[in-house]
């Protein structure tokens, strides 16, 4: 009985803090929405008011109207989605050579791949421009998406790590039964990582999405910004009006969140298999 | 069971037979080089040969439109007298020695505190999480609104608690303690690993304290802290490499000024204005190879504390 009251008050502290933390992680959500549907003359009342008086949906179509959303979405998609085929091209075959086939180089390989997990972006981020740059696609989505089918050292990792702990049977059997290296890959061995291969994807999507350095340092033209150029030039721009710059905010940040809803899971597993468990 | 005996038997003599023949070993050097050769193509093209260009660059006037002379340490040497190199790495320093921190005690304590049996777990999760899928450009507008000095929400609590709320990022001594703000409502991705690592400590050990007579606080003590420390040791390398580059959210909330004062001129952001609005590439390069010392020095420091304060199971 004692113990049932002790714990209960134990609990109600944790609640108390788990609440008053949400707030905090919270309310920055909901004052977003908030603002983003308020007509301009409520944006600057003292103090602030959570609902409008009306709910300005117009405001979003207004906030597309205000910068080249459409082109900029599309833009975005296209290097997102160029740049996922290209690691799901290129890493899981690495990752295979690296775990499952018996050959000299794969040790130091995969010892150069962990060194390079630690490299700062910024030490090759110079010499990678230049070469971009003498090759004349700086200015052009090139260089966005194009490394990605020579491999990147996370997502190798993470897929190393993956195959390592699939059992040697599998490939034996194929093997003995005289298959192809590649087919013992692309037939046994890629199907069975798919959620592995799942997570990869989600990464790069979202490192796309929302990716601000790489278009920032390779894009000039306005007809070749990504939403997230569009958004920081808004910010620039129209800093003011703050009503426009949520919406615009909401739109750019609710398809991550969406998606994230979506196979929340593999999120999570993707997250802490990259963590530790390697 | 006999079968599978026997299949086991044979795929052992298979592979013995086959890593005995010489010939097997030579299609085997062959499959693994061609598997792993858009990586060693990716190598060669986008790391080794930008690293041996950036050593060189360092030591050099490059600037794009001219191909730049030979400086030998005169970069360097500038980078050692250049008042805003240093106020950057001042800046720098500051938000990774108290942002990592602050970080690690948020993330590890809201994790043992999502850990309890408690209700709504799975709401109080998703709150905490959702914040680090928020694009930092998007980051960036919800704050700058947030700590807004006249109309922000923060100083409007402030105020009601009794408080007049500083000027925030736009007083050059606030400015950093806002960014930091910032970084911990990004904390939801820290907390998932804790939570894992949480999950894998054994329940036998908390059951065995029990029964010796432990309360919650020497079961932290004894039981928890130590076995979390090998998460905490990953997050705090993870987290310091992370801070030490931190670039969208200085350069978009100061649309890459830096100001006031230079208060918010972090390492990477200056690093970037020397090479792509100044050009001064070779300068950019020196500072990157700087950067990449002070990274690799703070992790081999992180390094040699880990035997006195991380502890590995089974180890012991």
């Amino acid at each position: 009985m004692k113990n049932m009251t002790a714990q209960r008050s134990k609990n109600l502290v944790t609640h108390l803090f788990l609440i008053l933390f949400g707030l905090f992680f919270l309310s920055p959500f909901l004052w977003l929405v908030s603002t983003s549907l308020k007509p301009d003359t409520e944006l600057f009342l003292w103090p602030p008011k959570w609902i409008p008086s009306t709910l300005m949906w117009s405001n979003y179509p207004d906030a597309i109207g205000y910068f080249p959303f459409f082109t900029y979405l599309r833009n975005t998609l296209g290097i997102t989605a160029l740049a996922t085929i290209g690691v799901l091209l290129s890493c899981p075959v690495v990752a295979y050579s690296l775990a499952r086939i018996p050959w000299k180089g794969s040790k130091p390989l995969f010892g150069i791949t962990l060194i390079l997990m630690m490299l700062p972006y910024q030490v090759t981020m110079i010499p990678i421009f230049i070469v971009f740059k003498k090759l004349g696609m700086v200015g052009t989505n090139v260089p966005l998406w194009l490394p990605a089918f020579f491999g990147a050292p996370f997502y190798i990792f993470l897929l190393r790590q993956f195959f390592m702990g699939l059992p040697r049977e599998l490939e034996d059997a194929g093997r003995i039964d005289g298959a192809s290296e590649m087919r013992i890959y692309s037939r046994i061995m890629l199907p069975l990582c798919k959620p592995a291969l799942l997570t990869v994807a989600l990464f790069q999507i979202i490192g796309s999405w929302t990716d601000y350095q790489g278009p920032l340092i390779y894009l000039s033209d306005e007809s070749q910004y990504t939403l997230m150029l569009g958004l920081s030039s808004f910010l620039t721009q129209h800093g003011a009006e703050w009503q426009m710059m949520m919406a615009a905010n909401v739109m750019i940040t609710l398809p991550i969140i969406v998606l994230y809803f979506v196979v929340q899971k593999a999120f999570i597993q993707g997250i802490t298999f990259s963590g530790i468990k390697g | 069971m006999a079968a599978n005996d026997n299949v086991a038997g044979t795929v052992k003599t298979v592979r013995a037979a086959k890593r005995g023949s010489s010939s097997y070993e030579r299609k085997m050097s062959l499959y693994g080089f061609l598997f792993a050769l858009p990586w060693i193509l990716g190598i060669l093209i986008f790391s080794a040969y930008p690293l041996v260009m950036s050593i060189y660059y360092s030591f050099t006037t490059y600037s794009i439109l001219d191909p730049g002379q030979w400086v030998g340490g005169g970069n360097y040497k500038d980078l050692m007298a250049d008042g805003t190199f240093w106020i950057s790495i001042y800046n720098t320093l500051y938000y990774t020695f108290i942002s990592v921190p602050l970080n690690i005690l948020v993330g590890v304590g809201l994790a043992l505190m999502l850990n309890t049996k408690i209700r709504g777990q799975g709401i109080y999760r998703t709150i905490f999480f959702l914040p680090s899928l928020v694009p930092a450009v998007a980051t960036t507008i919800i704050w700058l609104w947030l700590l807004n000095p006249q109309f922000g929400l923060v100083n409007y609590w402030l105020e009601k608690i009794g408080i007049s709320g500083p000027g925030w990022l736009g007083d050059e001594h606030w400015s950093k303690p806002s960014l930091i703000l910032m970084g911990v409502w990004g904390v939801g991705q820290a907390i998932v690993i804790y939570l894992a690592g949480l999950q894998d400590i054994p329940q036998d050990y908390y059951d065995a304290a029990e029964v010796d007579g432990a309360g919650t606080a020497l079961k932290l003590r004894h039981i928890t802290l130590p076995l979390m420390t090998p998460v905490i040791f990953f997050n705090l390398i993870m987290g310091t490499i992370g801070a030490m580059q931190n670039f969208v959210l200085p350069y978009t909330l100061t649309n890459g000024t830096g100001s006031p004062a230079n208060s918010l001129t972090m390492y990477v952001m200056y690093l970037y204005q020397n090479a792509f609005n100044y050009l001064k590439m070779g300068y950019a390069s020196a500072m990157a190879w700087i950067l990449f010392l002070i990274v690799a020095l703070l992790t081999v420091l992180i390094f040699i504390t880990q035997k006195r304060w991380v502890h590995y199971q089974g180890k012991e």
